[in-house]
């Protein structure tokens, strides 16, 4: 298991350490005494949540309900729906999180999840609201040859689903895990199934419900720490930040960050440094690839181009962009003032002590903002956050689900096998069963996964989502000459281009460089060891012992695997994120494949469709092909 | 597709969409452009401009945040601005759509 070069007993030390420091790490922030609370604050929000499903479920009667909501969402409700389905876990949780541990760079990091909503709002939102109906699948059905292109669409809304999906399952069991202590595979089955029973139940209406109740809770949380985190410093704007960089503990995180290039700082520089770049995004280009990848693959994300379905104009849809617009943005102003709040109310240290991640920054601020983890208040505070985040994660699967589950079920099913022959009843039938197999798939991949790194899986999703979806429809919408031939190969090239390129970047583990690099890390805390001697009472030896069992758990992991899931040694791609490359490439397919081949019908439709997408006319029959 | 298709042409010949293509494309692509371009000035400013970015303006408060902070500005300018000239689009194409049920 662990790599030879050990002495037993070294390796029998270091496995009591790692025993010890595994416990610490399994302590969860609500202390055992305040789980009743918490449980009863959770029953109260998913109670709210299954009252209205089944309120809702009396609603779906037609499949255009269930995938739809009978299009009969205001604006101002899908605006909030949109914020709901996009403020996963992740932007919540993790982008306070990088604030409250990186400053500047976690902050910047967070723009261009609202940026990327100018795109959906110019040139996406509108026209996909006037010519399609349920799924992404019908918007480039409409001049393409249906079957093909909808099987294709499919395919890659289920791609892109299902890597959000795993992403936030597995992110979803860790989280619950990590602020309740419920077992992670427990976690992942009430995740599944609550989300099920809005889906299955309620369909788009509940799932449109519980994503505006979710929303509506986060920003109130939101505003009520960010109120009495600002009242702590008078509500001055120059006077806050003055207490961020006079604050020490984000001082001496700076100079940890910093190493040695922050030795001959001042602590005055150290606190301004932690409002400047660099802390957190060494590599620019991936930073911009990464940008490009939010740009451009939000408004290919199955589960928000499906939230323009739900409105009944393309005035209710550009509405609901712009609620958006405000309420994320908006979101994210908050979390600069939670992140920065928690590292100095909360410290970074023991936000890291936490999570690594620096997940638990904002709860762990909820309840010092209540009076700690030993008030009343504060342990209240603490599970309302903790259960908005886990009424987050539910309600951002079910959008998935509903959107993998319409795709199989409206296009594959009902458009490529039945030839688009079946009763509203039949479909309504195959929604559900759909529904029901993703979401079965969804909890057994997030077991499966337990364990797995699957941050980057987010970031894959996005890229896919921009080199493959968006090209497609931006394309069929806006260019005459486009046609199936060209979507076929922009949906395969962009696909395999962006899951290729992250197959052979430094997101996959490379056993050879791992173990070099753990191997010199331990080398090194060994040689530090022998200086100190075993009489050290300065906790460093401590320290070294915690590092080296980790370093060490670390190699155990690897196995006896030497090359990456794809055989190599090193990556051949040095990007993270792929879409600088991948997003041009399924653009340049879209146009070479339509261009290769000719299409009449393509061509033929091309002046219905864009009068269409542009006036709205004749809007209810837009699928009857 | 049972409908005349000609219809269709038609429409999409008539001088009123065609100024309701032109203005919406010079309109939308532009702000896009603009958008986007601004977004993009972040990263490439954090990465290459470091100094700039550390300058004091207000206090603590720096070039590089209020340059963060502004982002968000711009993109609510730009979604109202929209708004705003989506008016004018939507009166555009209520006429072509009032023309094409009469004829």
């Amino acid at each position: 298991m662990a790599a030879p070069r050990f002495t037993p007993g070294l390796a029998r030390r270091s496995a009591v350490v790692l025993a010890l420091f595994s416990d610490a790490a399994c302590a969860q922030a609500v202390q055992p005494q305040w789980r009743p609370l918490t449980f009863a604050v959770f029953a109260a929000i998913i109670g709210l949540t299954l009252f209205v499903t089944w309120r809702a479920a009396r609603r779906v009667k037609t499949s255009a309900d269930f995938y739809a909501a009978g299009g009969a969402i205001s604006g101002l409700q899908n605006g909030w729906a949109i914020a709901g389905d996009y403020l996963s876990a992740a932007s919540f949780l993790g982008i306070a999180g990088l604030i409250s541990l990186y400053g500047f760079d976690g902050f910047m990091y967070s723009v261009g999840w609202l940026v990327a909503y100018i795109t959906v709002l110019l040139v996406i939102a509108e026209p996909c609201r006037n010519i399609g109906r349920y799924t992404m699948g019908d918007i480039l059905a409409f001049r393409n040859n249906p079957r093909t292109v909808k099987a294709c669409m499919a395919l890659s809304t289920i791609t892109v689903a299902t890597f959000y999906l795993t992403a936030q399952m597995v992110g979803g069991g860790v989280l619950v895990k990590t602020l309740i202590g419920i077992d992670y595979e427990y976690s992942v089955i009430a995740v599944g199934v609550l989300m099920l029973g809005y889906v299955l139940f309620g369909g788009m209406v509940a799932t449109t419900y519980v994503q505006i109740i979710k929303a509506v809770l986060l920003v109130v949380a939101s505003l009520v720490m960010v109120f009495l985190v600002w009242a702590q410093y008078g509500f001055g704007g120059p006077a806050y930040f003055q207490a961020v960089i006079d604050n020490a503990a984000i001082q001496a995180r700076v100079a940890d960050l910093l190493g040695d290039a922050g030795t001959s700082l001042t602590g005055a520089e150290l606190g301004r440094r932690f409002l400047e770049p660099g802390l957190y995004l060494k590599s620019p280009i991936d930073q911009i690839s990464l940008g490009m990848a939010l740009v451009f693959g939000t408004a290919g994300m199955p589960h928000i181009l499906m939230r323009f379905f739900t409105v009944p104009s393309a005035q209710a849809a550009r509405t609901s962009v712009i609620w958006a617009m405000a309420i994320i943005g908006g979101f994210y102003v908050l979390t600069l003032f939670l992140g920065t709040g928690a590292a100095m109310l909360v410290g970074p240290t023991d936000i890291l002590a936490a999570d690594r991640g620096g997940n638990m920054a904002a709860p762990l601020l909820a309840q010092f903002l209540g009076g700690g983890p030993d008030a009343l208040l504060g342990n209240l505070m603490l599970s309302f956050v903790a259960a908005v985040a886990f009424a987050t994660i539910v309600a951002v699967v079910a959008g998935l689900v509903l959107a993998a589950a319409s795709a199989m079920s409206h296009d594959i099913w009902v458009g490529v096998i039945k030839g688009e022959h079946a009763t509203d009843a039949e479909e309504t039938r195959a929604a559900r069963i759909c529904s029901l197999l993703v979401g079965a798939i969804a909890i057994a991949i997030g077991i499966l996964a337990q364990g797995q790194n699957v941050a980057h899986l987010v970031a894959l999703a996005f890229a896919v989502a921009a080199s493959a979806n968006l090209p497609v429809i931006l394309l069929t919408l806006y260019w005459r000459r486009c046609n199936t031939a060209g979507v076929v190969a922009g949906l395969v090239v962009g696909t395999t281009a962006a899951i290729g390129l992250v197959l052979v970047s430094p997101n996959m583990t490379y056993p050879t460089q791992v173990r070099a690099t753990q191997q010199a890390l331990i080398d090194s805390h060994l040689a530090r060891m022998a200086e100190l001697g075993v009489g050290d009472e300065s906790g460093e030896l401590l320290n070294l012992h915690k590092a080296v069992a980790v370093a060490e758990a670390e190699i155990a992991k690897l196995g006896t695997r030497t090359t990456s899931l794809v055989g190599l040694d090193a990556p051949l791609f040095s990007l993270r994120n792929p879409g600088l490359v991948s997003i041009p490439l399924g653009f340049l397919a879209v146009i070479i494949g339509s261009l290769c081949y000719r299409d009449r019908r393509a061509e033929d439709m091309w002046e219905e469709l864009y009068v269409r997408s542009n006036t709205g006319i004749g809007r209810s029959g837009a699928s009857a092909h | 597709m049972q409908r005349d298709d000609n219809r269709w042409v038609i429409i999409h010949a008539d001088p009123a969409f065609q100024a309701l293509h032109d203005q919406k494309t010079r309109f939308l692509w532009g702000l896009m452009f603009f958008a986007v371009g601004y977004y993009f000035l972040l990263p490439i400013g954090a990465a290459w401009f470091t100094d700039l970015y550390r300058r004091p303006v207000w206090g603590p408060i720096n070039v590089g945040l209020l340059f963060a902070l502004s982002q968000f500005v711009v993109a609510w300018g730009v979604a109202w601005l929209y708004a705003r000239r989506a008016a004018r689009f939507d009166e555009m194409a209520a006429a072509i759509a009032r023309k094409a049920e009469a004829s």
